[in-house]
């Protein structure tokens, strides 16, 4: 979603001619001198309630990160000493490091297994339909509803796998385990994440006109060939989509995680946002504001470095 | 994006009816995969049902868990099957959940999220597109499009403050946000749809003496079919599945939505995996049948939407 915000502003200052051109004028002459009243109460509702829930806390949190308010009653100002208390507290930056790793490792992983699973599905297969409705099941179930059922098979079915075959390993809950309680995460985040990414490369493997396939068919061109130099470069622009797209999303982990291990074992697996909102009972209202707009801040820095580095090069098929 | 919003209808239609290709042969001789002509990719075939184990399996196992008696159930092997069959766990998790209710708050905040997204985002797109040309129309929309780098994380404490101040710390409170966290998303989506809407019946609607609203009410909304279809199939999963946020906006726990209830009940659950599994599957399956009823409705809805972005 970030792709299409920041991409928007720029197409329409810099493509707006063309797009007159090409397209009918969005408005009518008439209608240029007066605007109809009406369309300020068509605008209103949202204008209203995107300012009073999300521009009005955002302001207000944005203030009380400066103070060292407990959530209620007094509080003073206390200038950047929150800002600076959270560089040097150790949970905070676990679970920045444990957040940031887990989304990189997790991004990769889903975009790889759904671009391969786009790409099957969209193969001259049999049962494609009903294959590709199962492979979508796991977008309509709730993102903590499965983790308990996998946190089940974790901690009751693999080690009993594990016993059986003798691995170490995993004759213990994973889950349980400090240094391997993320892959579970990783393992069931990916599960929900995967059908969404991978309808975004279905539809843009269904762009690319397959006389493309046909003419490196004549040149001789290997499977891998075809994959590498005509597949990936014109579907790179939905690679960059469900990068941001998946990025900012598994940044704010929470159900999943709640889910599987609640943070644990110790804080091994507490997201940022576990973390922030951990501001409700902890009495650190204030603190907790200044670590939201510390996430904030990187929220944003991350989507345009993507985008930066990414600029120009992406093709969304033909 | 702008490749694509400039030819919406063909692209619907292609994935719809890639949805139904019953017939691939017919469908997809030439597409992709230049190997063989009219052959299916047998070995390409297993692969994938291989795959599909992946997902199929824990669902499998959650009916087979929640099929067991309590003594069975409690041993936690996820593979034996329920001998004897039992509809214990759901008799016991309908009442200790009080799974009416939950659906009940949990239907409630899904239609009234669908209902919202779907009016209050359409209405503010066509205000906007017909407006563009106005400057307070056009910052409108770019200060729409923020919300969507906002987390909901980073505004929720406040939030969560002011919900309770007003008296919203409840099941419509929790609806609104869902609106409010959608609306970025949702505008674009309809607003790169009625670019594609040619003005001239609008025109001659109005030449014809309607109002504005008449215009919205009779021509553009139902024009808008296809979009609210995809906005409204994105809202009601992600109202339906949601749990950050009724869980922290909630304060009632009477009134909690349905993934609420599967972690409030985890320490009374226990070991009773049967009541367990055959709650999360109450909670799941109203969503997993609804899908699997209109799947190819579903999944070019979803298309759409992801062509759009």
């Amino acid at each position: 979603m970030s792709a299409q915000t920041s991409s928007a502003p720029r197409t329409r200052e810099s493509g707006s001619t063309a797009r007159s051109v090409a397209s009918p004028t969005p408005v009518p002459r008439r209608l240029r001198r007066r605007v109809d009243p009406i369309y300020y109460v068509f605008l209103f509702p949202a204008l209203a309630i995107f300012t009073l829930v999300i521009t009005l806390p955002a302001v207000v949190g944005f203030f009380y990160s400066f103070t060292n308010s407990v959530g209620f009653g007094d509080y003073d100002f206390i200038g950047l000493r929150n800002y600076i208390a959270l560089f040097q507290d150790p949970n905070i930056l676990s679970a920045y490091v444990f957040t940031l790793g887990f989304a990189l490792i997790t991004v990769i992983v889903v975009n790889i297994l759904a671009f391969a699973l786009a790409v099957m599905l969209t193969s001259k297969i049999r049962f494609q339909t009903a294959l590709r409705t199962i492979f979508v099941i796991p977008m309509v179930i709730s993102g903590i509803i499965i983790a308990f059922v996998f946190k089940f098979l974790l901690s009751n079915s693999l080690p009993a796998l594990g016993q059986a075959l003798g691995i170490g390993v995993l004759s213990e809950s994973i889950l349980a385990n400090e240094n391997l309680a993320w892959l579970g995460i990783v393992v069931v985040t990916a599960w929900s994440a995967i059908p969404g990414a991978m309808l975004i490369y279905i539809a843009g493997l269904v762009t690319i006109p397959a006389e493309l396939y046909e003419a490196a068919a004549i040149d001789g061109a290997s499977g891998w060939q075809r994959l590498s130099r005509i597949t990936l470069p014109m579907v790179s622009g939905f690679i960059l989509i469900n990068t941001i797209l998946g990025f900012k999303g598994f940044l704010n982990a929470y159900d999943v995680i709640v889910g599987l291990t609640d943070g644990g074992p110790g804080t091994a697996t507490t997201s940022i946002a576990m973390s922030i909102f951990k501001g409700f009972g902890g009495g650190d209202y204030g603190y907790q504001m200044a670590n939201a707009a510390v996430f904030f801040l990187i929220t944003i820095i991350l989507a345009g470095l993507q985008l930066r580095l990414t600029a120009g090069k992406a093709s969304f098929g033909a | 994006m702008s490749t694509t919003q400039s030819s919406p209808p063909p692209t619907g239609q292609s994935t719809a009816s890639r949805a139904s290709g019953r017939k691939p042969s017919t469908r997809r001789s030439g597409r992709r995969s230049g190997i063989g002509s009219d052959r299916f990719n047998v070995p390409l075939t297993v692969i994938l049902i291989v795959c599909s184990l992946a997902v199929l399996v824990p669902l499998l196992v959650t009916v087979n868990m929640s099929l067991k008696t309590t003594t069975q159930a409690v041993d936690g092997s996820a593979f034996s099957l329920p001998a004897p069959f039992s509809l214990e766990g759901f008799r016991e998790a309908w009442q200790l959940t009080n799974f009416p209710r939950g659906l009940a708050i949990s239907a409630f905040i899904t239609a009234i999220s669908v209902a919202g997204e779907i009016l209050i985002s359409s209405l503010a797109a066509f205000a906007i597109v017909r407006n563009w040309d106005r400057r307070l129309f056009r910052w409108s929309f770019f200060y729409l499009l923020a919300a969507m780098f906002i987390p909901f994380p980073v505004v929720a404490l406040p939030q969560v403050k002011l919900t309770g101040i007003v008296g919203l710390d409840n099941p419509l409170g929790v609806a609104i946000l869902h609106i409010v966290f959608a609306l970025a998303f949702n505008t674009l989506l309809f607003t790169a749809f009625l670019r594609s809407i040619p003005l001239s019946l609008e025109e001659s609607m109005r030449v014809d003496g309607a109002t504005t609203w008449q215009v919205f009410a009779r021509l553009i909304f139902p024009l808008l079919a296809p979009m609210s279809a995809t906005v409204g199939i994105f809202a009601f999963l992600g109202s339906w599945n949601d749990f950050m946020m009724p869980s922290l906006i909630t304060t009632n726990p009477e009134l909690q939505t349905l993934p609420v209830l599967q972690q409030m009940f985890q320490t009374q659950f226990s070991n009773n995996y049967n009541i367990a599994f055959a709650s999360y599957l109450m909670a799941m399956a109203p969503a997993v049948v609804v899908y699997i009823l209109t799947q190819k409705w579903v999944i070019s809805g979803l298309t759409q939407g992801a062509v759009k972005s």
